[in-house]
């Protein structure tokens, strides 16, 4: 911190290692009127860090994290200086989480907004269930990613495994590298204006400087988003 | 050649063979002509309609000279509930052990969610949320609103965890274990739509599995994760749809549940495949049994509570779940059956009006009707239609489901005082005895007239 450390930019630190993560959820659902930035050290892994976060507040995790790192984030700002474990940032629904290393299963699982930053890869389903978050992965994301996916945007700066965008609905996967298969429903299509427009907005919001034209587009062929239409015989 | 003698064809020459086989018959029929001429499974709402063991294959021992009675009328019998006394630092305190269950906004209009909240905050009980999250009407009108966590998460949001009294995640309901939700075209309005981010008119599918974890342990850190971002305020349940509830229930309180809620295969929907509703998952009878024998097998009765749905119908229901060891049921299909369902009219202003048109439309009749699934209720009470909603008015619909709660309260007492207890909670198995084999094997408790209880006493 410079000079200019006051009132309205307070820095505290929870150091995981002397105190309870109970004491730092609570702290960060208190009035945080006043404090600029809350740090985290000796995570260790811990599970729950950061979850239910309800102001604009700024978190930095200094080493990796547990299960839901930031989750339920609401308006907060999450940077693990790390990796983090299954469903980080799940259910966001507005602010930031960042990602400096791989993330684990289930990333951004139903997030309906905000934006999830992973540096590294992701694992196994990541993105399932998105409801209007948007997520950007710098490696590969593992497979059944984007799983019934609503709304929301998915951008794979590397590969994706089997099954992606299974059963997605209105949300929008867009891959650089290969695709392992498609999911049952989900199809390529074209990269429109719209397309590029909304790829180089999200890689510039993650710091990440590919050319949107390298991307494909994976949405819905929406054949399953009614039932049989065939059933029209009767006795 | 002999001429055949003229007959007149409408005299009957011989007898009708009318013999039905019991195996193919005029249901199976209707199945199968029904199942080529769709290619579809059917899809219909409430629960199983197959007889089962049940509740009413048991029976009171009332007192007698072995035990001693209290006064019907006068004496003081307590029907206070707690849940969630376990971890969390708010329980959820109720003047009775009958709570409505979790149905959703989208399978019910928003009246009818306005109206169950009136009458729960009027009994002291509690109303449940659904699939596609907590409406302000429910939220307004319920002093205790337990807020589901689904598989779907369909509108689930923090700032209403926030506001909820309790968390319930569900693993699965009783008419569908292993199934997720679902909600035909017909009702995704564009509110249930918006609040499910979900196009409108589609079909709606729910996800069977919570999309951030898989097995029993990583349950156990998801419940802690809702319990640091509730600071470890609220109760948290766990529902299971009722299968393998031994282990299910010893599972849930491993995961760190403060309440199970265990839903037995008579349990409704709004809407799943007949198949699935008839074919999957065991009684209600059986389940409690099962689920109180994994509360005493980790000697936990005095932490975890039990709360038992799935077909309650009457305060005899309600008693004998209790008796068995549930702390309180949770109704759905009785309380719509309270709003009106299957009623033959509604009331508008006061006035009585005929439905039997509406029902005969959808090809059924009052006392028969199963059709939540189209959203064509004909008494305003599964529907999402703007018309048919106005039929059900909340205050209408508020106290039919006070009255109901009412009664199956006085029943509940009543019948503990006539086995002695000055508190429903002191009910207890040996309060009981079975009529059937069945039941008395499923219950766990002596077939009447005797001490035998199948598989577990004598002569198995």
């Amino acid at each position: 911190m410079d000079g200019a450390v006051n009132a309205s930019s307070r820095s505290v630190v929870f150091d995981l290692a002397r105190q309870e993560l109970r004491d730092l959820n609570k702290f960060l659902h208190g009035d945080l009127r006043g404090v600029g930035s809350v740090t985290v050290e000796n995570p260790d892994g811990a599970n729950s860090i950061a979850v239910g976060i309800n102001a604009p507040v700024m978190v930095e995790v200094n080493g990796h994290a547990g299960y839901y790192v930031a989750g339920m984030n609401q308006g907060g700002t999450v940077v693990v200086h790390g990796n983090a474990g299954p469903g980080c940032a799940e259910n966001m629904m507005s602010g930031r989480v960042e990602v400096t290393g791989f993330a684990s299963g289930g990333a951004g699982a139903s997030a309906h907004g905000g934006l999830l930053v992973i540096r590294g890869d992701a694992g196994l389903r990541c993105g399932i269930s998105l409801k209007g978050g948007d997520i950007v992965v710098g490696g590969d994301v593992g497979s059944f990613s984007g799983f019934m996916a609503q709304a929301g945007r998915m951008v794979v700066c590397g590969s994706a495994g089997e099954g992606l965008g299974d059963s997605i609905y209105e949300a929008v996967i867009y891959v650089r590298g290969t695709v392992t298969a498609l999911g049952s429903d989900a199809r390529l299509e074209p990269m429109g204006e719209d397309d590029l427009r909304v790829v180089g907005k999200l890689l510039a919001d993650a710091g990440m400087s590919h050319l949107p034209s390298e991307f494909k587009r994976i949405a819905s062929a929406k054949t399953l988003y009614h039932w049989n239409a065939d059933a029209n015989l009767t006795y | 050649m002999a001429t055949k003698p003229e007959i007149d064809p409408t005299e009957p020459r011989e007898p009708l063979n009318l013999e039905e086989s019991a195996g193919l018959n005029r249901q199976a029929i209707h199945y199968i002509q029904r199942a080529a001429a769709t290619g579809l499974y059917e899809i219909r709402g409430l629960g199983a309609k197959r007889a089962l063991p049940h509740f009413d294959d048991l029976l009171f021992l009332g007192a007698s000279l072995s035990r001693y009675p209290l006064e019907g009328y006068r004496e003081k019998c307590s029907s206070k509930t707690v849940l969630g006394t376990r971890f969390a630092t708010k329980p959820i305190e109720l003047d009775i052990p009958i709570t409505i269950a979790g149905m959703s906004f989208g399978a019910l209009s928003a009246h009818v969610k306005e109206a169950l909240g009136r009458a729960a905050t009027e009994m002291g009980t509690s109303t449940t949320t659904g699939d596609g999250g907590m409406t302000s009407e429910e939220r307004k009108s319920s002093k205790t609103l337990v807020y589901q966590c689904l598989p779907s998460r369909y509108g689930f949001r923090p700032d209403d965890v926030r506001r909820a009294d309790a968390i319930e995640i569900v693993i699965g309901q009783g008419a569908k274990p292993g199934g997720g939700g679902m909600l035909l075209g017909q009702k995704v309005s564009p509110r249930v739509a918006k609040m499910r981010t979900l196009p409108e008119g589609i079909d709606q599918r729910s996800a069977c599995r919570h999309p951030d974890w898989t097995g029993p342990d990583d349950l156990a850190i998801k419940i802690k994760e809702l319990r640091e971002i509730t600071d470890w305020e609220k109760p948290i349940y766990v529902k299971v749809g009722a299968t393998r509830v031994f282990h299910d229930v010893k599972l849930a309180v491993h995961a760190g549940a403060d309440v199970v809620v265990v839903d037995g295969m008579q349990g409704g929907t709004a809407a799943t495949q007949v198949a699935f509703i008839e074919h999957v998952g065991i009684p209600t009878l059986a389940a409690v049994r099962q689920a109180v024998d994994a509360l005493e097998d980790l000697n936990v009765t005095d932490q975890v509570q039990l709360v038992v749905s799935g077909g309650v119908r009457t305060g005899a229901d309600v008693a004998k779940a209790l008796a068995l060891g549930a702390t309180a049921v949770a109704i759905g299909q009785g309380i719509l059956v309270a709003l009106g369902c299957n009623s033959g009219t509604y009331l508008q202003k006061g006035e009585h009006r005929s439905a039997i048109a509406d029902y005969r439309s959808l090809g059924t009749a009052p006392g028969f009707c199963h059709h939540c699934h189209t959203g064509r209720c004909p008494v305003g009470v599964t529907t999402q239609d703007a018309v048919l909603e106005q039929r059900l008015e909340p205050a209408v619909g508020a106290e039919r489901v006070r009255n109901y709660l009412k009664t199956l309260n006085m029943e509940l007492t009543m019948i503990a005082r006539a086995c002695g207890k000055h508190n429903v909670h002191h009910l207890e198995r040996e309060d009981l005895v079975a009529l059937s084999i069945e039941a008395a094997a499923m219950a766990g408790v002596p077939l009447a007239g005797t001490s035998w209880i199948p598989g577990r006493s004598g002569g198995a």
